[in-house]
């Protein structure tokens, strides 16, 4: 058998395992479906009066507005969830035993990737349903549409490569927490509320200087039908993925040394 | 020789459970830290939702005051019934069995730690607020009525926690309910005044929300000084919970330890 097809089969069977245990393990699949729906519900149910706002200016309504971000955090979470996977993994010897079967240890990041995309993709497809089915006021179209599906996309991959940099190296769930804290702080120093013209005190200042702000709103503004910050957006992703391949990358190589 | 009273034996599981606590940051820290930066962050981000006409304040720091001493609720359920479910799942429970202490010296006991937590907390959340420039209309008086509700809230909600644990037996189930009981908080007066939320929908459940009325108790003293009746159902909705779930924790104790 040839090297790349080893490589190939190792992420998918890697890929189909996660995904499998995924989606028939009920306290795997509910909290990551409902959490997002609950999140989007309670921001767009609870606040809708800040619409109401003098100021607030986007188009399509505060549910929208919040689907932007809901989005986001929902791409970021299963790119961390996928890297307590990556742990558990570890903490029960699984890894151990992939990497005494695989020469190519990448493949196994390769994998944990692709059920982090399907997951992203599931449970975004389904909080897009659920936002649509409620009245969301969506303008945005097809390239609007596959441009804010790559955003979170982008955003899925950058969680996931700072939680699988965290799980290779400390190889528990344990770890948990410095995967998700992170994350969670940095999604909510972005203007998560009201745009950014709204922001009050340390928070405004903190959020201009934030890069996940233009991501979220570069997201909204698909949604709007008007697409701005793409460059900033994009570029942003595009450092910020080679940055943190780089430290999954370095991760996976303290693992292999540790013997997984 | 003699059996100690109900009270010593109380002090000695508490002085336990308060030593507990304290030596294990990992346990409190979360719960001082996490909801100090939510009310940080949204205090920035919603203070914009103070200029919604019949917004009670226009401070949304003083308004946002309130989650963290909820927030802190949630954790010392967790706290409470983690320490009660580690007790019975490491054996300390089967241990206590074989000695004459009673039931409720020992479920009082083991909420002795959340309840100084409580009230420390809800002293460094109101110093960190005034400091950071909240209003606080209520007084000296209003002082010890928000320590005495905070510690309250983390009574009741505590013993949500050892009701579970004693129920179930598991640190694990116990860690469950964190998402539950933060769904309780957001589907709340949380974030928004009720009067103001605009969906029927989310008012309605907000409404029928214990814990809407728990989080208007400690904003009240913040906003609008000393309101009997907003202190009342506080207090009498955290005197309900800490009833009926210390009874059922009382009862699932009596089972599992069999008599």
């Amino acid at each position: 058998m040839s090297q790349p097809r080893r490589f190939t089969e190792t992420a998918l069977i890697l890929a189909w395992r996660n995904l499998h245990n995924f989606y028939t393990s009920p306290a795997l699949i509910i909290p990551a479906l409902l959490f997002p729906l609950f999140f989007f519900t309670a921001f767009a149910g609870g606040l809708s009066n800040v619409e109401n706002v003098p100021g607030f200016d986007f188009p399509n309504g505060y549910t929208a507005f919040q689907f932007g971000f809901v989005l986001m955090q929902s791409a970021a979470f299963g790119g961390v969830f996928t890297g307590f996977g990556i742990a558990r993994d570890f903490e029960s010897g699984f890894s151990r035993r992939i990497m005494l079967a695989t020469p190519h240890r990448t493949a196994m990041l390769a994998g944990y990737a692709i059920s982090s995309f399907v997951r992203a993709v599931v449970v975004g497809a389904m909080l897009f349903a659920i936002a649509l089915a409620v009245g969301m006021d969506y303008s945005g179209g097809v390239l609007d549409t596959v441009g804010l599906v790559a955003l979170a996309l982008g955003v899925n991959m950058l969680a996931l490569l700072f939680a699988s940099g965290v799980a290779f190296r400390f190889r528990t769930i344990q770890a948990g927490p410095l995967m998700q804290t992170p994350v969670f702080m940095v999604l909510f120093l972005t203007p998560v509320y009201v745009p950014q013209a709204l922001l009050h005190g340390w928070i405004e200042s903190v959020a201009a200087v934030n890069p996940l702000t233009f991501v979220i709103e570069s997201g909204r503004s698909f949604i709007a039908g008007v697409p701005e910050e793409l460059l900033l957006a994009f570029g942003f992703g595009a450092v910020a993925a080679l940055v943190l391949a780089i430290w999954s990358l370095t991760g996976l190589r303290k693992a292999e040394q540790a013997g997984g | 020789m003699n059996r100690p009273s109900t009270f010593d034996q109380t002090r000695e599981v508490a002085r336990r459970s308060v030593l507990a606590t304290i030596r294990q940051p990992a346990q409190w820290a979360p719960a001082l830290i996490f909801p100090l930066f939510l009310v940080a962050v949204n205090s920035g981000g919603l203070n914009a939702a103070t200029k919604i006409p019949g917004f009670p304040t226009d401070s949304y720091l003083t308004f946002a005051l309130a989650i963290p001493f909820m927030q802190a609720g949630i954790f010392s359920l967790l706290n409470a019934g983690t320490d009660l479910a580690r007790d019975i799942e490491d054996g300390f429970l089967d241990r206590m069995a074989l000695t004459p202490i009673s039931r409720s010296a020992l479920l009082t006991g083991e909420l002795a730690g959340v309840v100084v937590q409580g009230f420390m907390f809800g002293a460094i959340f109101l110093a960190v607020g005034l400091a950071a420039g909240a209003d606080f209309e209520s007084g000296a008086v209003g002082v010890l009525l928000l320590l005495a509700l905070a510690s309250a809230i983390t009574l009741a909600l505590g013993c949500v926690g050892i009701f579970v644990a004693a129920r179930i037996g598991s640190s694990e189930a116990v860690q469950g309910l964190f998402p539950l009981f933060f769904m309780f908080l957001f589907f709340s007066s949380m974030a928004m005044p009720r009067p103001l939320i605009e969906q029927d929908w989310f008012r309605a459940v907000a409404t029928a929300n214990p814990i809407s009325y728990l989080i208007e108790g400690v904003r009240g003293l913040f906003i609008s000084g000393v309101d009997g009746e907003q202190l009342a159902l506080a207090f009498g909705i955290c005197a309900a919970i800490t009833v009926i779930f210390m009874f059922g924790a009382t009862r699932a104790l009596s089972a599992r330890l069999g008599r």
